[in-house]
């Protein structure tokens, strides 16, 4: 009986990609109980957060999905996890580097601009709010009005997206006008530039206060209550990626989406379409740019201290690196790559780090400091990086081009008569009849 | 007035004058052909008119008003568009959001209404996607709407990238060899869609093309290129008699046993 139900579960997920909607449910189920059971198991807590991808390969309708989705991030998670700030830590890190990954697949994925010094607008949005939120701003602006209380934070997010957006401009404009691999070094240099300005605006004027860095940053308030533990965080940075994923999804399916990737496919013909290149190629830096701006504002109050080293070269490749893993220009892929590569660096190299050290205390195997796992970050992600190239070389969930309904296209209530060029035809008629 | 004037156009690149001095007067409703061995500046003349390319020198008017100097972009804005001489489609994207990318100009969406999913901004696409879906029936290929254009056979290609030139609403569209690497049958069918397509849609037409048999049977005026000069004009008849036409083909011995 079970053997068979297996059989058809993966008969029918390997016939057309689909999982079926009780087995999703199953899932879901056994893992939530899992990790209720057993509260310290980084097994279960990785089944729950997996099980989010199975929803989205499950054959059901879009509605269901989305509300089985909401269901797990929404209640499963902080209920069953919500206590735990280890696990709460980790999804809030996911969160964030998801957040990240949609704003650049706007500008590689979608306008096929490779950036190689995004974080320079994570850094951008970061500053913004931790320069105000510290005693830092009475530097500069007269009068101890700073720092600024923790309710200001909901209207920096707003500040932070603008001026990260107005960062990608500024930094678009002389950039923009090189492309392919020029544009590559280009950014890569105005990145490391941005982060060495904030390293040394400690003088003449005091503005970032240098490599000293700022703290503490006021965390949040709302209502009066003090959001300063990973459990609000969660919500706050979940809050944030619905609002970055439905952006993404309009705009892809928008005049300007369709803007960006004909440029990716070919700049000539695009400009011959009508497309002005340098306006929809700074579009493309701003709305990518201006996410970037919202998870630094978000990043600063949870880490309570910024200073320029979280904002290097290695972090923008880091933040690429889940961009072309999960699916360069494919919504879906780019979240499963920030998650998946946030993941192994936060949660699975740490743990089997600390799984072979227990073994290695209790004399099971010798392990020389130097092999340590998490000590190979980079060789595992560059393993990574050569599978996925050699295997999934548009990542690891493709990008799908939207479907048009062409019943719905025929039955449009614009469809009676003949649109643009064409009204010409009907006038033809008319002369002749 | 003619509907499109160039003006004495030149165009160096280093050494070399692609074109020099070319004078063409564009009528509109015409069927015009621009001809001329390999290398006779006639893709660069192309280049200029559609933006590509500055002109070093001249002049170029399109309904009495100087384009000169305007990006492409701005010069598809005011109705001047081409297909290409190596089919250039957005491959990843389907045959009918190739054709929605047509329609950029002519749509005002901007970023605030595409968040906010406006009411007259889902319309406007509404109208955009029907819009294309009529000119995929046009150019009688709307059966592949939901294909990958880059996965279509090259007769379909060459259709589509017709179908997204019209999508920008042109009153002149650049024909960059539209019989390319076509078969006869296709040839035929391609003349008789051409003309077909000013007819019907009111357009003015211009065409690069090396098919003499599509060139003569099609075009209604020839101009002449050789060496980047203009070296000829005038009716089909007129050209094809034209002994500087045949030496620039043929070479000089031919003008001379005719």
């Amino acid at each position: 009986m079970v053997k068979q139900v297996i059989a058809n579960a993966t008969g029918s997920l390997f016939k057309d990609r689909q999982v079926p909607l009780l087995l999703t449910l199953l899932w879901i189920a056994s893992f939530t109980l899992a990790l209720y059971i057993l509260e310290k198991s980084v097994l279960a807590f990785m089944g729950i957060l997996l099980s989010l991808l199975l929803v989205y390969y499950t054959k059901t309708s879009q509605t269901v999905k989305v509300v089985l989705g909401a269901l797990i991030l929404l209640v499963l998670i902080p209920l069953v996890a919500g206590d735990n700030r280890y696990y709460m830590e980790v999804a809030t890190q996911v969160g964030i580097y998801v957040a990240m990954a949609l704003g650049l697949n706007i500008v590689v994925g979608f306008a096929g601009l490779l950036d190689l010094g995004y974080v320079a607008f994570f850094a951008a949005g970061a500053y913004a709010y931790a320069i105000f939120a510290t005693a830092q701003a009475n530097h500069f602006i007269p009068g101890d009005l700073f720092p600024l209380g923790g309710e200001w934070f909901w209207p920096f997010l707003l500040v932070g997206l603008i001026v990260a957006a107005l960062f990608g401009i500024l930094l678009g404009l002389p950039v923009l006008r090189v492309k392919g691999d020029y544009l590559a070094i280009v950014t890569l240099g105005f990145g490391e530039i941005i982060r060495i300005i904030f390293n040394n605006l400690n003088k003449p004027i005091n503005i970032t206060n240098g490599p000293q860095g700022l703290t503490p940053v006021a965390t949040p308030v709302l209502f009066g209550v003090q959001m300063n533990t990973p459990f609000y965080y969660y919500f706050i940075v979940l809050f944030v990626i619905a609002f970055i994923v439905l952006a993404n999804i309009r705009f892809e399916r928008s005049r300007l989406g369709r803007a960006w990737i004909a440029i990716r496919e070919d700049e000539l013909a695009a400009q011959s379409m009508g497309i002005p290149l340098l306006n929809t190629k700074l579009a493309a830096f701003a709305a990518g740019a201006s996410f970037a701006g919202v998870v630094g504002v978000i990043f600063a109050a949870k880490q309570t201290f910024i200073d320029p080293t979280s904002f290097t070269l290695m972090e923008s490749i880091g933040i690429l690196v889940m961009v072309i893993l999960g699916g360069s220009g494919s919504i879906p892929g780019v979240v499963l790559g920030a998650a998946f590569v946030t993941i192994l660096q936060v949660q699975l190299l740490k743990e089997f780090s600390n799984f072979l050290h227990g073994l290695n205390s209790s004399g099971v195997i010798s392990l020389p400091n130097q092999l340590d796992p998490s000590k190979f970050q980079r060789l595992v992600f560059g393993i990574l990086l050569i599978l996925a190239a050699l295997y999934r070389p548009n990542g690891l969930i493709p990008a799908k081009r939207n479907i048009n309904d062409i019943e719905a296209i025929k039955k449009s209530r614009f469809a009676k008569e003949k649109l643009g060029i064409l009204a010409n035809l009907n006038e033809g008629k008319r002369q002749s009849g | 007035m003619a509907l499109l004037e160039a003006k004495g156009l030149t165009k160096r690149f280093g050494g070399l004058v692609a074109n020099e001095n070319v004078t063409v007067e564009i009528e509109k409703g015409t069927i015009t052909a621009v001809i001329g061995p390999n290398g006779a500046g006639k893709t660069t003349f192309f280049n200029m008119i559609t933006g590509f390319y500055e002109p070093d020198e001249g002049e170029i008017l399109l309904n009495g008003k100087s384009i000169k100097g305007l990006r492409p972009d701005q010069i598809a804005e005011r109705g001047i568009t081409r297909t290409f001489q190596n089919i250039r489609l957005f491959k990843q994207m389907t045959a009918l959001e190739n054709v929605m990318v047509g329609k950029h100009s002519r749509l005002s969406a901007g970023m605030l209404g595409i968040l906010l999913n406006a009411k007259r901004v889902r319309e406007e696409e509404e109208r955009a996607r029907v819009e294309a879906y009529q000119l995929l029936e046009y150019v009688g290929i709307a059966d592949i709407a939901n294909e990958e254009a880059g996965s279509l056979p090259y007769g379909l290609q060459r259709r589509l990238e017709i179908a997204r030139a019209l999508a920008t609403h042109p009153q002149i569209i650049l024909l960059d060899e539209p019989a390319a690497g076509m078969n006869p049958r296709e040839t035929v069918e391609m003349t008789a869609f051409i003309r077909r397509m000013r007819d019907e849609l009111n357009l003015t037409i211009i065409l690069i093309e090396h098919d003499m048999k599509l060139v003569m049977g099609l075009s209604e005026y020839i101009h002449v290129l050789d060496h980047g000069q203009k070296i000829a004009e005038g009716t089909p008849e007129q050209i094809r008699t034209n002994p500087q036409v045949i030496e620039a083909y043929l070479g000089k011995a031919a003008t001379e046993v005719s």
